[in-house]
Formats: C-alpha cells, structure tokens, sequence
C-alpha cells in the first residue's frame, strides 16, 4: 500500500471498540492493495495522479468552529446532523425533537440507544476496494439514520458533512449508515461542503451505506460540492429488499477531482431504482460517476438518468453498468446519459454497459453528446435575450430536468443558483 | 393600409449578402412605411428567407454591401437582442424546440428584456400571467401550453400559433413573417393570419415572405414583391399575387419570348 495513504489511517484506538473487528479486517485487505491506475479498467479515465503528489494528515480531533448559516435547509429544523472535518459536531446539529421510531444520530448515540449497528456497518457488499476499505479501517465514527419498521419521517433529514481547512492538507473520512426496516420511508440529503480558505486542498473519502428493508421507501440526495481544490472521492452503497424503492439523485458540482461509486443491489424481487445524476464541471476539473445496478430478482424496475455538463478544460466521465442475470426476468431497465460540451476543450467519456443474460427483459441504454447550438442562441436573442442570458437558459433547462427530480424546495433553489454561477464559455 | 405620409420604418438599398461565401442577396432594395403589409413571393433560392434572417442578424449570414435603415438607425449597428428589443421580430419558418424552457417563463424573459430595453415597468410573474391570458385569444391557444417547454412536443400549427403569441406579446414594430404559411392546414392558417390581422395596425408594419397565394387571401398586403436570385425583380399590388399564382414564378424569373 502507497506510503502516503497510511497515513490517513488513525493508529488510535477506535472510540467505540465494536469497531475494531472491521478495522482490522479493512486494514488486512489493504496490505495487498495499491492505488488504482488508468491500468485497472474501473479507474481507465481518472487521473489519481493529484491524490499521490500530495501528503494528506488526519485532521486534528478538535472540532474546528464554522458558520452554518446558510448551509442549512430550512425544511429539516428538527432533523439536522452536521459533522466537521468526519467529527460530529453536536452543536450544530438539531435531533432533540424526533419522534419515537426515528432515530439520528452519530455511532455513540445509535449504540447507547440499543441499535445493532455492527449488523450493517462495513457489511454491504463491495467494501472490498481500496477506498472504501481506506475509510473503514480508520472508521471512528458515522452519521447513522435509522427507522424502525413501518415508521416514516414526512421532513426531509439533512446530512450535513462540513470540510474546513486552514493549513494543513487534511484528509476527511466521512461515513454514514441508513438503515430503513420494513415499511418505514423517509427523504434524506446528505451533501458534502466546506467553509474552508479558498485553495486550501483536502481530500474527502466519505462512504454511505444503505439498507432498505422490505417495501421501505428512500429517496435519497446527495451532493457534493467540495472546495475547487480539494479531492472527493464518495462511496453510495444500497442494498434493496423486496418491494423497496429507492430514488438517488446526485449532483457533482464542487472538487478539483471526484469520483462516486453508487452502487445498488436489488437482493429482493419486485424492487425499484431510480438514479437521476447531475455532473457540472468547469476550469480543470473532473469528475467522474460509476454506476453499477445488480438485479438478482425478478419483475425488478430500474431507471437512469444521468447528465453531464463541461465547460473550459474540464472532464466528466460516465461508466454505467446494469446487470441483469438469468433470475431476473421480467426486469424494466432503463439508462439514458446525456452530455452538454460547452468548449472545444471540454471532454466526456462515456460507458453505458447493460449485461444481460435473463431473456425476457425489457431493457434500454443510449448516451448523447450535444453543444449548445447557434441557432438555439439566436432564437433567444432574436426575442430580446443576450448571449449571454441564452447560454445560461439553455444550461438550465438542461440541469433542471435532474434538479426537478428533488423533492426538497430549498435544494431545488439553491442548486438554481449554482446553475446561474456556473460561468457560460 | 397605404398612408404616403407615415413615417418610414425600414429602408433596404441596394443590400448584399453572403452564406457560406455564397452571394445570396444580390443588390436588394426595399422600403416599408408604417401601416403597411409587404409580401414578399419567390421560388425556392431565391433569397427569402436570407433577407428576413439577414434583418435578425442571424450570425451565419454576413453583409457585403448596402444599406438598411431601421427607423432612421442603422440596423447592423445593432445586435440581433437589441434589434428584437427595438422592436425587429422575425417569426421563424421552423421554430425551435427548447425542452426544460417553460413557455411561460421564456415569454416573460423575452417580454421583460424589451420592457427594460425601453425604459418600461418589467412584470412580475402574476401580472404577466394576466397579460398573457389576455392575449391567448387571439391565435386561440390553449392555456396548457403556457407550461409546457417552448414548442416542445407542438404539432407545426402549435409552433406558429405560438410565434404569433409572441409577436403579440412583444408588439414589434417591424414584423417578418418568415414562410409562417409552411406546414398549415386550412383552419391553422386561418387562426395564424386571424391573429396576425387582429395586430396590424397604422403604428407597426409586417413583411410577410411566402412562396404561396394562399396566405395573402388572408393576410391582404398592400404590396407584393417577387424576388429571384437575390433581387426584387417587380412589385405591385395585391393582384400581382394572384397573377403570379396563374401563371407560375417563370414568368417573372425567365426571359418572356420575342412575340
């Protein structure tokens, strides 16, 4: 394993010694890892090289003082959890008010309230990959969501992970645990920000896992907008019993470099996934999605849809693998990427990969690649509207049909906001 | 109507330009007063549609030569948003489809930026609504398009009823209709001129460009102009029309034989 990358794992004694067993197992399995390179074909497109130029410390165990105004959304008075630099951050949060069967918490606080943690932490299929092992095995604490069987939450639940950076380069771990029990629903946004001094570089290694019991409802946000500077790279694992529906909606906006690896198992029959992704990348960044949805039942039903928008030198990437075997039949499986090319200089790789052994299954994939078209422009501004207002309507209405799909009104608005920041070439 | 003391809106002498480095225009000259219906008639390439994308300022033409005179300004000196808020607008031959564009929103962009233009109140989203009810009528569109995308998923006749809802709402005074006549049956076609009629008036003034007859039964002009290659080749009055229609565009565009 890299020199530098040890360094990110804590030699201390985890907090709560339940904890150990993974660590050690995760630590284990990094004794014979390395780094990816483009070599490997999960990681063919994405440059790791800015993670190994740079030497990553933990970050100090003191929580750092932030502003949050401004972060928080105000339809989750009731329900916030923050967490700065991977530490929880009690102040900050607001989980004084929540009824019996909904539970939000960090790990200390799902323990002391009786809640089988270890049954799920760590246990989520794919834990087996460099990162997601880098994060379990300095894992202290985690963000942990739990709702008991047939309870539902109306208020959305906010996740807030907050990176704030003076000096040091630090690098932030964050992990969460959602677990859904039968019939309970509930809609989540878990988002990765920071307060820090602008270029200030950290690296964020954050892993969610989720478990959705039998019929049990999430739909879940996720977005990440790290500083310009730092580097990203998220974990989404989802484990779905039968009848469950999950709705993932994940917008990339922030980080010189990211990655997410949203993967989903359908381990029940009759399940539904719906994955809606929004990438927006400008200057040098990159950013990068890798889907995977596991179908292992019948009557399954999927749908994707992921959009990417790249302007100046920027470059987003799109691997999206569906996988259908022999037992899945009847599966509905849907995956559409779009992509919008606002400069010359701008780049897209796209992979929409459908393997299909089942044979009676309904399934459809295709990827477009479009620029903004003169013709669209001229005809804004021969009804009076500048370039400039043109280009800027015509990347929304592009963005707006993912940003639409989240049922949380302040999001919507506030993602509406970065769409207009984001600067037309 | 014909008024020889109304002021003159748009002047074009002698106007050339180019596509792709082809000539198209070949030496055009026009002029349109206020109150007046101008058609202008011609075959396929023969320089319609440039002329009325050349006014816009559509940035795949380029001007080589001549002069045009718009409400005594030069009107190259201007950029295609400025000429549409000075009240230049072309209703297109094939409107575009903009899907995640509500139809309502992008009216009151379109309409807000004249107004700013112009020094006028710009309208919130409530008191634009009512004004945008209120002129619904007169191409009869149906309220439901006012929140779908801008003429996404719209039959042809949806897209030009909604051009014509847009030069109502935005009151030009110099409106080109490019081939707005293409792709309607009877009873579109009828809605489309009905409403463009209801806005002519002794203030604006329309250039309507089509290849056939049948839309001048409806929208009357004062003047018809046959066009081939680039140039007006006659003018006269709205029988010029009808005369064209029965003996075809080689009658004018050929050499008549000695006889």
């Amino acid at each position: 394993m890299t020199a530098t990358l040890t360094q990110l794992i804590p030699l201390t004694p985890p907090a709560n010694p339940q904890l150990q067993d993974i660590r050690t197992q995760a630590a284990a399995y990094l004794q014979e890892e390395t780094i990816p390179t483009n070599k490997n074909e999960e990681w063919r497109f994405t440059n790791l090289a800015p993670l190994l130029a740079q030497t990553f410390a933990a970050p100090n165990q003191q929580l750092p003082p932030v502003n949050i105004n401004g972060l928080v959304i105000p339809e989750a008075p009731d329900s916030r959890l923050v967490f700065v630099n991977g530490i929880y951050a009690a102040e900050y949060s607001s989980i004084a008010n929540l009824p019996a069967g909904v539970f939000v918490g960090n790990l200390a606080a799902a323990t002391d309230a009786g809640l089988t943690v270890t049954n799920y932490l760590g246990k989520q299929p794919g834990g087996e990959e460099v990162f997601t092992a880098i994060n379990t095995a300095g894992i202290n604490d985690a963000a942990v969501v739990w709702l008991t069987k047939d309870s539902s939450y109306e208020s959305p639940i906010q996740l807030l992970f907050i990176a704030t950076v003076d000096d040091a380069a630090v690098a932030i771990q964050p992990r969460t645990l959602i677990v859904m029990e039968a019939g309970s629903s509930a809609t989540l946004v878990q988002e990765y920000l920071h307060t820090s001094i602008p270029n200030h570089p950290y690296f964020s290694n954050s892993v969610t896992e989720i478990w959705l019991g039998d019929t049990a409802m999430l739909n879940h946000t996720r977005i990440q907008d790290e500083d310009i500077t730092a580097i990203h790279i998220g974990k989404t694992a989802v484990s779905q019993s039968q009848h469950s529906s999950y709705t993932g909606n994940s917008i990339d906006l922030g980080s010189k470099l990211s990655r997410h690896n949203w993967e989903i198992f359908q381990i029940g029959a009759q399940t539904e996934t719906n994955l809606n992704g929004l990438a927006m990348v400008n200057g040098e960044q990159e950013s990068d999605t890798h889907s995977v949805i596991a179908l292992t039942k019948p009557h399954g039903v999927t749908n994707q849809l992921h959009k990417c928008i790249v302007d100046d030198r920027a470059h987003a990437i799109f691997n999206g693998k569906v996988f259908v075997p022999q037992a899945a039949q009847q599966t509905n499986a849907g995956q559409l990427n779009r992509n919008l090319l606002l400069s010359p200089t701008a780049r897209i790789d796209t992979k929409p990969q459908l393997e299909i052994t089942a044979d009676n299954v309904k399934c459809s994939h295709g990827a477009t690649v479009s620029q903004l078209e003169d013709d669209e422009i001229f005809y804004l501004q021969s009804r009076g509207l500048d370039v400039e207002t043109a280009k800027i309507l015509l990347i929304n209405a592009f963005a707006v049909e993912i940003i639409d799909r989240i049922p949380v009104a302040s999001v919507r608005e506030k993602l509406a906001v970065a769409v207009k920041a984001f600067k037309a070439s | 109507m014909i008024n020889p003391n109304s002021p003159v809106i748009l002047s074009i002498e002698n106007l050339t330009a180019n596509v792709d480095d082809t000539q198209i225009l070949n030496g055009l000259n026009l002029e349109i007063k206020a109150g007046e219906i101008h058609a202008i008639m011609g075959p396929n390439g023969s320089g319609k549609s440039t002329l009325s994308k050349v006014l816009a300022g559509h940035p795949a033409y380029t001007v080589t030569g001549g002069k045009v005179t718009y409400k005594g300004e030069n009107l190259f000196d201007l950029e295609p948003q400025d000429r549409a808020r000075s009240g230049v607008f072309l209703a297109f031959q094939y409107p575009l489809e903009i899907p995640g564009v509500s139809n309502l929103d992008f009216l009151r962009v379109a309409y807000n930026s004249r107004q700013k233009h112009l020094g006028l109140e710009e309208l919130d989203v409530f008191d634009f609504d009512e004004l945008v009810q209120a002129k619904l009528d007169i191409v009869k569109m149906n309220p439901a398009f006012l929140s779908r995308s801008v003429n996404e998923g719209f039959s042809g006749g949806e897209k030009k009823r909604n051009e014509i809802l847009q030069m109502a709402i935005l009151q030009p005074s110099l409106a080109i209709l490019d081939e707005t006549d293409s792709g309607l049956d009877i009873d579109a076609l009828k809605i489309v001129a009905n409403g463009v009629n209801q806005l002519s008036n002794k203030d604006n003034s329309m250039l309507v460009i089509t290849h056939y007859q049948r839309l001048l039964d409806y929208i009357i002009p004062d003047f018809v102009h046959v066009m081939a290659n680039g140039q007006i080749l006659t003018s006269g009055g709205k029988e010029l029309a009808l005369e064209l229609e029965a003996k075809g565009y080689d009658w004018v565009t050929e050499p008549q034989p000695v006889g």
